[in-house]
């Protein structure tokens, strides 16, 4: 990809917290932790990933693949996804 | 009030979306109504003009009510309504399946013009008229607006309210001639100006856990105790199912890409399709098969219990339209609204409890299905293919059958033919 922006942990932090409300209005992020699985952890299922996928995707310089799905199954894997150089 | 499945007796009603005077076409959506399971837009009958309202929003009534009364014209001037009216949920001419209805219509008294059918196509079974003597019997001074078109017209709620306030409806007849509404009654009772106005109900869906699992509770006991249900599994390597999905989607932007439950939907339509005995309805005794595969979908909420809506004629969809209305029936499943053929029509039943983690799911039927098809987690196993150990996604395809309807033969066919589906993923 050309685009080289990439977000800061915090901006990628808020951005992910904001895609899993949109689909789990009341997901507590303080009880969660960065490591827990987002899918089994707030019982998504294959379309609510598929929205959090599209919503994230809506990030700058984020083009989401099939291939990176395993890069967005927790918080912490999530963030270090998002941050990455591009 | 319409009946949203199998599992409802009464309805809220939230909202109308008509008033007196409009023009309604069958399948515009004319009231918002909440059930145990969800807040669905239902959808009129008939064509026609909207002449009276009769249910209050917020009032709670049973299913085959009179809510609504159509015309070819619009209310009548004066106060006095139109003598031929068509309550909104009556089939204009209710057609009755099976000669064992006629005669438990005879035997209870009931007029099967007055029945709501609830069958394939509007069709009275058994239970609706069951249904219709009870309710009959149950409230014996139930108002009957069709009955007694020359009295003074009002809704059945105020009619209520005037009895209990003692309020004679008579000094209350609208010069605009619309139906005596409850505000009226209540502005009687109380000296005009001391009534606060009525807050506006809340038009949403009120989530009742208890409700939800009486209903589930209710039509699952019901299947148990009708349903000879006989169970048949198989395994299906998804192989090529799932090498020619991810490949489409790798050139698709992610609001186009499919998921695995499209191609598994997509194939369990056709199958169905090609073994119509498995698609239908179980009605008084005998099968009655649906030309189309409306296929229910079993949704899990949020906060708990389920929801089966149906993708409609889902053989005949794309893939990527199944696709679009399936991600479009989970969203409204989950925070909006259902409509009232969404949820009354299945023909065949689908659970793909995989998503949740497990390897295999029997599942219990929907009566009046006679059918339901349940899909386990994909897990990577060691498969064997020409004779070689290979590493595959595979799935567990089980089918819960009604022994009444099939016997595990058709089912078996039934089951390969999904596994053949799934082997030809570009015809699907």
């Amino acid at each position: 990809m050309t685009d080289h922006t990439t977000l800061s942990p915090d901006e990628a932090r808020a951005a992910v917290q904001g895609a899993i409300r949109k689909i789990v209005p009341d997901a507590d992020f303080d009880s969660l932790g960065d490591d827990a699985t987002f899918r089994s952890e707030l019982e998504l299922d294959s379309l609510d990933f598929l929205t959090f996928v599209e919503l994230l995707s809506t990030a700058p310089g984020a083009r989401i693949d099939e291939s990176d799905y395993p890069d967005l199954v927790s918080m912490a894997t999530s963030i270090a996804f998002l941050t990455r150089p591009h | 009030m319409p009946s949203l499945g199998a599992d409802m007796d009464e309805g809220t009603l939230l909202e109308w979306l008509v008033k007196p005077g409009d023009a309604v076409h069958k399948g515009d959506i004319v009231a918002v109504v909440d059930t145990a399971k969800a807040a669905v837009e239902v959808e009129s009958f008939v064509e026609g003009v909207v002449q009276h309202l009769l249910v209050e929003p917020g009032t709670t009534v049973p299913v085959g009510e009179v809510m609504a009364t159509f015309g070819e014209t619009g209310p009548a001037p004066g106060g006095a309504p139109a003598p031929a009216v068509v309550p909104v949920e009556r089939h204009p001419a209710p057609p009755v399946h099976s000669p064992l209805v006629r005669r438990e219509a005879e035997r209870r008294g009931v007029d099967l013009a007055q029945v709501v059918g609830t069958g394939p196509g509007g069709t009275i079974t058994r239970d609706d008229v069951t249904r219709a003597a009870e309710a009959a019997s149950a409230l014996p001074t139930h108002p009957r607006p069709v009955a007694r078109p020359t009295r003074i017209s009002a809704t059945p709620y105020a009619r209520r309210l005037a009895e209990e306030l003692g309020v004679d409806l008579a000094t209350l007849v609208r010069s605009d001639g619309e139906p005596i509404r409850a505000e009226d009654v209540r502005t009687a009772a109380s000296g005009a100006a001391a009534v606060p106005p009525t807050p506006e109900p809340e038009v949403a869906h009120v989530f009742r856990p208890d409700a939800m699992r009486a209903a589930i509770a209710a039509l699952m006991t019901r299947s148990k105790r009708e349903i000879p249900h006989y169970y048949l599994a198989t395994t299906v390597d998804l192989t090529r199912a799932l090498d020619w999905m991810h490949d489409r989607n790798r050139t698709l932007p992610v609001t186009e890409r499919l998921v695995p439950a499209a191609l598994l939907l997509k194939a369990t339509a056709l199958a169905a399709q090609a073994n119509p005995t498995l698609n239908g309805l179980w009605i008084d005794g005998s099968f009655v098969p649906s030309k189309e595969v409306h296929l229910g979908i079993a949704i899990s909420l949020r906060g708990g219990g389920l929801v089966a809506p149906a993708l409609h004629d889902a053989a005949n969809l794309s893939v990527a339209d199944l696709m679009a209305q399936m991600r479009d029936l989970v969203t409204r499943s989950r925070n909006g609204r259902l409509r009232g053929s969404e949820l009354s029509d299945p023909t065949l039943t689908v659970t793909n409890l995989g998503e949740q983690g497990v390897e295999v799911v029997h599942g219990v039927i929907y009566p009046p299905q006679v059918a339901l098809v349940g899909f386990g987690r994909v897990v990577e196993r060691p498969w064997a293919v020409d004779g070689l150990i290979g590493v595959r996604p595979v799935t567990s395809v089980t089918l819960a059958g009604d022994h009444r309807a099939t016997d595990g033969f058709t089912g078996s066919r039934f089951l390969a033919a999904i596994d053949q589906r799934l082997q030809q993923p570009e015809e699907l």
